[in-house]
C-alpha cells in the first residue's frame, strides 16, 4: 500500500510542478469565465421570470454553473495532458517506475484537484469583483465539497478516455460529452422553468442534481444534499473503475 | 511574361480550398453540427425569456435562429484562417508565390471556399430550422436573403481570419483568436434583444458590437418580415467588414510576396 | 550571352535580427548548364542563400542575377525562370498528386490541355503514375519529394534549385532523384543550384562544389581538384588480432604520418600515392602479419571540409563513416 502513495505523491508533484512553470494550466477557466461574463452580463432580465425563484440572485445563479464548469474542465485538462504524456513517451517512463499503478491514476487525479482549485478561485474571483451579492447563511463548504466531487469525477472520465485512446486525439473525445452534460442541465433557469425536451433531459442527467444543490449552498437554502452526494459518489465509484480499465488497456498495450 | 490571367488563378485556388473542406468531413460535420447543437440547447433551455416583458411577440426558437448563421461563419473563418496560416507555416505558400499567382488571386480563392461552406451552412441551418418548427415570417424570398446574409457574413469572418493568417503566420495564433471571435458573438444581441439587456456595460458593448446588427438583420425577416432599417444595417456591417478585412488581408498580402 | 541562363552573386550578405550573419558576403558564379553544388552542414547559411536567389527572402546586402535578372527589381522575372524544391516538402496532404500539378500549372498560366499534357508526362517521369489520383497525404518521404520535382519543372524552367532534396530519403529514392537530376542537366540543358550536406552527393552529381561554412564560401572547384588539393589518399588495415596492432603500426609508418582512425585501426595517409597500396601489402606480408582488413581511402569531399574548416562535417561526416563500417561488417 506504501507504494500505492508514493507512486501518486510523485506523479501529483510532477504535475503540480508543470502547472507553476506554464501559465497555460488555467487555460480550463477561459470559457467558463467567459460564459460566466456573457450570461451573468447580458442576461440578468432573465431572472425576473415569472417563477424564476432564487433568492441569492441571477449572477450567483450563474456563478454555481461557471464554477462547477471550470472545475470539471480542469479535470478534462488533465485528461488532455496524461493523452500527450503517453504520445511523448513519458506516460512509458511512468508505467515502467510505478511499483503500483493504481497510483498513477491517484497521482494525476489529485493534482487536478490542485488545479481546479486554482481555475475555481479565477472564476470566483471574476464573480466577486463583477458584483455578485454575498448573502448571509451560504455554505461556502458545501458548494467546495461538491464541486471537488465534480473534478474528480471529470478527471476520472478524461483520464479512462485518455489511457484508452493514448494520443492528443483523445482531447475532443473528452471534451465534447463534458460540454454536453454542462449544457444539458439548467444553464439559464431552474428546473421548473424548463420545458419540452430539454426538461426530460435535464432532469435525467446526474449533473443537474449537482447543480441544483450549489446553487442552494449560496443561496442558503440547501436542497437535495444527500442526493446530491450520493450522485457524486456514485459517479466517482463508476467512473474510477472507467479509469482502472483504461490503465489495464494501456498496460495491455505495452 | 505572359502570366496567367486572374480568372484561371483564382478558380484553380477556389477550387483547391473547395476540394480540400469537402474532404476533411470533421471539419465539415463540426461546422454543421456544432452551431446545431447550441442553437438546440439555448433555444430550449432559454424557451421562458420570451414570457419577458418587451420580448418580441415570437417563440424563443424563432428569436434565436439567427445564432447558428452567425456562429457558422465563425468556424469558417478559423478553419480558412488557419488553412492559410498552415499554407505559409509549410511553405506551401512559398512554392505558390515562386509562380506568377497573384496575391489578389490566393485571397479570393480562399475566400471562394468560405463562401461555398458559408453556402452549405445556410441552406443545412434553414432546413433544420424550419423541421425545428422555426416561422421565417418574410417568407420564401426571405430564406433567399437570409442565405445571402448568411454568405455576407461568412465572407466578413473569413476575411477577418485571413487578415489575422497572414499579419501572423502562425496556425497557434488564428485559433488561439477563435474565443475572442466567440467572446465577440456572445457579447451582442444574440441571446436577447437589447432592450432587455439590463446591465448598462453589456448593453453598451451590444450596440456597439456590430455583430448585434448582423444578427438583428437575419432575425428581423425571421421574427418581423421585412425591416428596411434592420436590413440595411445587417447588410452594411457586413459588407463594411468585408472590405475593412478583405483591404487589409490585401495589404498585408504585398508585404509578404516581395 | 549564355549568363542569361546562369547565376551571378557578389557580396550576397543576409542578417537576421539576432544572431551572427547568416549568409556573410558570398560570390560565387554557376554557368548555364551546370550543376552546383553547395555543400555544408546545417546552419551554415545554405537554405538562406536559397531562399535569397528564388527571391523568396530579401538579402541585407550584395547582388545576384539569376537567368539575368536581379533578384531584388526583377523578382517577378527571376521567378518566371526558375523552378525549386525547398527543404520542406510542402504539400497539400488533401490533393492528389495530380491535382498539384494541376494548379501548379494553372497558376503558372499553362493552357488546359497542356496542362494535361505535361502533368502525364512529369508524373511518368518520376514515377508516380500510379501513385497520382491518391492524395499525398498518404505518399511516402520519397514521393513526396519526387512529386515536389514535378512541380518544380512544370513550367519548364531554366534554372532548378534544389535545397536539400534528398535528407531523409532512403537509399534507393536517393539514387534515383540523382538520376533524373543528371539526367535534366546532361539531356535538357537545365541549371541546377542544389544544397546538400552530403558528400556523396555533391561528388556524384556536381560539376563544381562550393563549400559554405558559417556563411561563408571556404573552397570552390570541382569535386576532383577539391579532392586532388587535400592530396594524398590514406590506408586503413584492421590487425587480425589486438596484440599485433603494435607491429601494424610500425610497417604503415614507413609509408607516412598516422591519422586519427576507428579503434581497433591503423590509418596513414599515404606519402608516395595510391600505389604505395601494393608495397603495403608486401611489407605486412614480409613481417608475417595477418589483417583481417585492408582499405584503400581516396580522400573526400569531408576531408577538404575538415582542412579547411579544422571541423568535420557534423552529422553527414559521421553518417558516412557508420555507412562504411556497415558495409565492412
Amino acid at each position: 500500500m506504501g507504494s500505492f502513495f508514493q507512486v501518486a505523491w510523485a506523479v501529483a508533484g510532477r504535475q503540480t510542478y508543470k502547472y507553476f512553470t506554464n501559465p497555460a494550466f488555467l487555460a480550463p477557466a477561459l470559457f467558463p469565465l467567459f460564459f460566466f461574463v456573457a450570461f451573468a452580463g447580458g442576461l440578468t432580465r432573465v431572472g425576473d421570470i415569472p417563477g424564476f425563484n432564487y433568492a441569492a440572485g441571477y449572477i450567483a445563479f450563474q456563478y454555481v454553473w461557471a464554477l462547477l464548469q471550470a472545475v470539471t474542465m480542469g479535470g478534462a485538462f488533465t485528461g488532455f495532458s496524461i493523452a500527450s504524456d503517453f504520445e511523448n513517451g513519458f506516460a512509458r517512463r511512468l508505467m515502467l517506475a510505478a511499483s503500483n499503478r493504481y497510483g498513477i491514476i491517484l497521482g494525476y487525479t489529485l493534482a487536478s484537484i490542485v488545479r481546479a482549485f486554482m481555475t475555481g478561485a479565477l472564476v470566483t474571483v471574476l464573480a466577486l469583483v463583477t458584483g455578485m451579492p454575498i448573502t448571509g447563511g451560504f455554505d461556502f463548504f458545501g458548494l467546495i465539497a461538491l464541486a471537488v466531487l465534480a473534478n474528480i469525477a471529470a478527471t476520472l472520465f478524461g483520464a479512462g478516455i485518455a489511457m484508452l485512446l493514448r494520443t492528443q486525439q483523445a482531447g475532443p473525445v473528452i471534451r465534447t460529452p463534458i460540454f454536453l452534460v454542462l449544457f444539458l442541465a439548467p444553464v439559464f433557469v431552474p428546473l421548473n422553468l424548463l420545458t419540452g425536451w430539454i426538461e426530460t433531459v435535464a432532469r435525467l442527467n446526474p449533473f443537474t442534481a449537482i447543480l441544483d444543490a450549489s446553487r442552494g449552498f449560496l443561496a442558503g437554502d440547501p436542497q437535495n444534499v444527500p442526493q446530491a452526494f450520493a450522485i457524486s459518489a456514485a459517479l466517482i465509484l463508476i467512473l474510477s473503475f472507467w479509469a482502472v480499465f483504461g490503465l489495464r488497456q494501456a498496460e495491455k498495450a505495452g | 511574361m505572359t502570366g496567367s490571367s486572374f480568372l484561371v488563378q483564382v478558380v484553380a485556388l477556389a477550387r483547391r480550398s473547395t476540394v480540400r473542406t469537402l474532404r476533411q468531413p470533421a471539419v465539415l460535420i463540426s461546422a454543421l453540427l456544432f452551431p446545431m447543437m447550441f442553437f438546440s440547447i439555448n433555444a430550449s433551455g432559454l424557451d421562458a425569456a420570451s414570457r419577458l416583458p418587451g420580448f418580441p411577440d415570437a417563440p424563443y426558437l424563432d428569436f434565436a435562429f439567427a445564432f447558428p448563421l452567425v456562429q457558422a461563419s465563425l468556424f469558417g473563418a478559423i478553419t480558412a484562417g488557419s488553412d492559410l496560416a498552415r499554407d505559409i507555416e509549410n511553405g506551401f505558400f512559398d512554392r505558390l508565390s515562386l509562380t506568377p499567382m497573384r496575391p489578389a488571386a490566393l485571397l479570393s480563392g480562399m475566400l471562394t471556399g468560405v463562401v461555398a461552406l458559408g453556402l452549405i451552412q445556410g441552406v443545412v441551418f434553414l432546413a433544420f430550422g424550419l423541421l425545428m418548427g422555426v416561422t421565417i415570417s418574410s417568407g420564401i424570398p426571405g430564406m433567399l436573403v437570409i442565405v445571402a446574409l448568411t454568405v455576407l457574413v461568412a465572407l466578413a469572418f473569413g476575411g477577418l481570419g485571413a487578415m489575422l493568417a497572414i499579419r501572423t503566420g502562425s496556425v497557434e495564433a488564428v485559433e488561439s483568436a477563435f474565443p475572442l471571435f466567440f467572446v465577440a458573438i456572445f457579447m451582442s444581441s444574440i441571446n436577447l434583444p437589447r432592450n432587455l439587456i439590463e446591465q448598462d456595460w453589456f448593453r453598451f458593448i451590444a450596440t456597439v458590437n456590430p455583430i448585434s446588427y448582423l444578427v438583428e438583420g437575419i432575425r428581423s425577416l425571421v421574427i418581423t418580415g421585412w425591416d428596411a432599417q434592420a436590413l440595411l444595417l445587417g447588410f452594411g456591417c457586413a459588407a463594411a467588414i468585408v472590405v475593412l478585412a478583405i483591404s487589409g488581408a490585401a495589404a498585408s498580402m504585398r508585404t509578404r510576396v516581395a | 550571352m549564355g549568363r542569361d541562363r546562369g547565376i551571378i552573386v557578389e557580396g550576397l550578405v543576409r542578417e537576421f535580427k539576432k544572431g551572427p550573419r547568416a549568409v556573410d558576403g558570398i560570390d560565387l558564379r554557376v554557368e548555364p548548364g551546370e550543376v552546383y553544388g553547395f555543400l555544408g552542414p546545417n546552419g551554415a547559411g545554405k537554405s538562406t542563400t536559397v531562399l535569397m536567389l528564388t527571391t523568396l527572402l530579401p538579402p541585407t546586402g550584395g547582388t545576384a542575377r539569376v537567368a539575368g535578372y536581379d533578384i531584388v527589381k526583377e523578382g517577378p522575372q527571376v521567378r518566371g525562370s526558375i523552378g525549386a524544391a525547398l527543404q520542406e516538402a510542402a504539400l497539400d496532404p488533401f490533393l492528389t498528386g495530380r491535382e498539384h500539378l494541376n494548379l501548379q500549372a494553372a497558376l503558372h498560366g499553362i493552357s488546359r490541355s497542356e496542362r494535361r499534357k505535361r502533368g502525364n508526362a512529369l508524373l511518368e517521369r518520376v514515377g508516380l503514375q500510379e501513385a497520382a489520383d491518391r492524395r499525398v497525404r498518404g505518399y511516402s518521404g520519397g514521393m513526396k519529394r519526387r512529386l515536389d520535382l514535378a512541380l518544380a519543372l512544370v513550367h519548364e524552367p531554366q534554372i532548378l534549385f534544389l535545397d536539400e532534396p534528398t535528407t531523409g530519403l532512403d537509399p534507393q529514392s536517393r539514387s534515383a532523384l540523382w538520376s533524373e537530376v543528371s539526367r535534366l542537366a546532361r539531356d535538357e540543358g537545365v541549371t541546377v543550384f542544389l544544397t546538400t550536406q552530403y558528400l556523396e552527393e555533391a561528388d556524384v552529381l556536381a560539376d563544381r562544389v562550393g563549400i559554405i561554412d558559417r556563411g561563408r564560401i571556404v573552397a570552390e572547384d570541382t569535386p576532383e581538384a577539391l579532392k586532388a588539393e587535400i592530396g594524398r589518399p590514406s590506408v586503413e588495415a584492421t590487425p587480425a588480432g589486438p596484440d599485433e596492432r603494435g607491429a601494424v603500426v610500425a610497417v604503415l609508418g614507413r609509408f607516412g604520418e598516422e591519422l586519427p582512425s576507428q579503434p581497433g585501426t591503423v590509418a596513414v595517409r599515404l606519402s608516395g600515392g595510391a600505389s604505395g597500396l601494393a608495397d603495403v601489402v608486401r611489407a605486412l606480408d614480409a613481417e608475417n602479419l595477418k589483417v583481417s582488413n585492408l582499405r584503400l581511402e581516396e580522400p573526400s569531399l569531408d576531408d577538404v571540409f575538415l582542412a579547411k574548416t579544422g571541423r568535420s562535417l557534423e552529422g553527414a561526416g559521421d553518417r558516412d563513416k557508420n555507412q562504411a563500417e556497415e558495409a565492412q561488417a
